[in-house]
């Protein structure tokens, strides 16, 4: 079996990487550093470290300031209380004046586990892709992290970077070339296309695999990019295949699923089947069991897959 | 101190600025005319005699900065950037209007010389806090302004920024607080009352210093001071007539977010043109 490593981690990782590449890149978190593995650039680069402490409009705020002198701030909490608690700070202050800050928010999703609904974002992609000037990028693992991590840092303008707790696998090599903006086929198939972000790709491989088992050909994409989404390759795969499963660990209101029908009922509408939170709160658990608990497994990616094909070939 | 012809001049400035205020807003047929003749001192005192910008050249690294956290004075900022030379004066007509560098509240990508973009209140303070981290980080000696209302400080977010500036010894960061008493809904002491003002920021840490904001002298001078103070950072509570110079808004909380007709800007603009220079 491949390795494991958490997202988090790997961002942890990219900022210290970051932060001895480019001296203008800043770091400030809100009393989570730990969580949120800024920790670590906070112990070799104190001076550009910035705790804001647990006030989180103020963060954005000064994340704004930062940005304006020159200086690229990466801006890390909890995706609740990043997307959620200061969502009109980031719109007023970062987005509309276009600011380079980057929002990299953890413990998004169900996946948070044992702390429970207030904690388990569930529509910061919804929130933030509605967002004008916002890139909103969902890496599926620790290398496409780490990728994502220093592209935002490349371009000007704001970002969003959803980061989970648990491990996940890692399912890219070390030379994979991340692209924002650019979806990539992780698997060529010819019945269906799963399209996944997230935790959910790894799934969606996984399901692929077994769906050939059964004579189903899958085509599964990686949507790590959310905004600007990759609407050709979108277009392209569902006009090979004529159906669409989409898959991640947010509602299915306003997340990929929606950016996904979106696209396609404007280029080629084709039946697309969403996986998702259908419209509730999360709850304490374990990652697997809340994953079971939601539908956000292998099984229920093969059985929106069935489903779909019987009804529409 | 400045002398008497100095102190002329800034007047004189005061007084243009005044008269633009109310011909914009005329013009715009919307806007907020109260606060924005509130800070015609304090704008005036700040871009004319005591801040390092230079006009033709915005985005000088080594400026001082100013940061307009009550954003809906922006016309104040305007008719100060127009005078100061940054834009000419001929857009200041365009006010609010369609395609115009003047929005409704202040844009830093359309308009040279403003420095963030404001308006929803509370949140420039937390910017100004980011500029001085990064000045201080670059090593700057330079100072970033913010103007605060005081409606605006029952924002909670100006606390939380209050907080950090002193956290983080922010000596280059001098605020002015806009006291005029006055918000849409009424007084400020029933609307919300943010009172004792001076001993909140005093007991964040602030150095606080109390002036009459419309007088050159206590407003420059407070400035100096300020500069002098190392290791925290400063707040002027700056004490002010809401729509100060036009007999007819003066202390009147309905003149907040109205703009005066051409019969009411005719007389406002004759009151003006009579007045002191």
């Amino acid at each position: 079996m491949k390795r494991t490593e958490s997202t988090r981690d790997a961002y942890g990782a990219a900022l210290v990487e970051l932060g001895k590449e480019n001296r203008n890149v800043v770091v400030l978190d809100a009393d989570l550093s730990k969580s949120t593995r800024t920790a670590k650039f906070k112990e070799i680069f104190p001076e550009r470290f910035f705790n804001a402490g647990i006030a989180e409009q103020n963060l954005m705020g000064m994340a704004a300031g930062l940005a304006t002198t020159g200086k690229i701030p990466f801006v890390s909490t909890f995706a609740v209380f990043a997307a959620g608690r200061a969502f009109e700070q980031i719109r007023n202050t970062i987005c509309y004046p276009e600011l380079s800050v980057k929002i990299a928010a953890t413990h998004a999703g169900i996946t948070v586990g044992e702390d429970g609904a207030s904690h388990q974002s569930i529509e910061d992609i919804s929130l933030m892709r509605s967002l004008p000037n916002m890139k909103v990028v969902v890496p599926c693992d620790a290398v496409e992290t780490m990728k994502a991590v220093k592209a935002a840092a490349e371009i000007d303008g704001p970002v969003y970077i959803r980061l989970g707790r648990p491990k996940v696998k890692v399912i890219h090599e070390e030379d994979y070339e991340f692209q924002l903006g650019k979806g990539e086929v992780l698997r060529e198939g010819k019945d269906i296309t799963i399209i996944a972000t997230g935790i959910m790709v790894s799934r969606a491989l996984e399901a692929a695999e077994i769906l050939a088992q059964k004579g189903r050909d899958a085509e599964v994409i990686n949507i790590s990019t959310i905004k600007p989404i990759d609407w050709q390759l979108i277009v392209a795969s569902a006009t090979k295949t004529g159906a669409v499963v989409t898959a991640e660990e947010h509602t299915v209101i306003g997340g990929l699923g929606s950016a996904v029908s979106e696209t396609l009922v404007q280029a080629n509408p084709v039946p697309v089947r969403k996986i998702g939170i259908k419209d509730r709160f999360g709850q304490s658990g374990s990652p697997e069991e809340l994953l079971e608990e939601y539908e956000l497994t292998l099984e229920a990616v093969i059985k929106e897959v069935m489903r779909l094909i019987k009804n529409s070939h | 101190m400045i002398d008497n012809e100095r102190l002329s001049e800034l007047k004189s400035t005061a007084k243009k600025v005044r008269i633009n205020i109310i011909k914009m807003l005329a013009e715009a047929g919307s806007g907020h005319p109260g606060g924005s003749l509130s800070i015609v001192e304090i704008l005036t005192a700040l871009y004319f005699q005591v801040m390092k910008v230079d006009p033709s050249n915005p985005n000088w690294p080594d400026r001082d900065r100013f940061v307009l956290s009550k954003g809906h004075a922006a016309p104040a900022l305007y008719a100060v950037l127009a005078e100061k030379g940054f834009f000419s004066k001929e857009e200041l007509m365009t006010l609010r209007k369609k395609g115009s560098i003047l929005q409704g509240h202040p844009d830093m990508k359309k308009t040279p010389g403003v420095e963030i973009s404001t308006g929803s209140l509370g949140q420039g303070l937390s910017v100004a806090v980011g500029m001085a981290l990064g000045y201080k980080l670059d090593n700057k000696q330079n100072y970033v302004y913010v103007l605060l209302g005081d409606g605006e400080i029952e924002e909670g977010q100006i606390w939380e920024a209050a907080m950090a500036a002193v956290h983080y010894n922010l000596d280059n960061l001098i605020a002015v607080l806009d006291y005029n008493g006055l918000q849409i809904d009424g007084p400020i002491s029933q609307v919300m009352s943010p009172e004792p003002i001076k001993v909140k920021w005093q007991a964040f840490g602030w150095n606080v210093i109390e002036i009459d904001g419309h007088d050159f002298e206590e407003i420059i001078t407070a400035i100096n001071e300020a500069q002098k103070v190392k290791g925290r950072p400063t707040i002027l509570i700056a004490k002010t007539v809401k729509g100060k110079g036009v007999s007819f808004m003066e202390n009147e909380v309905d003149w907040h977010g109205k703009a005066p007709s051409a019969q009411e800007a005719e007389q406002a603009l004759r009151e003006l043109n009579k007045g002191e220079e």
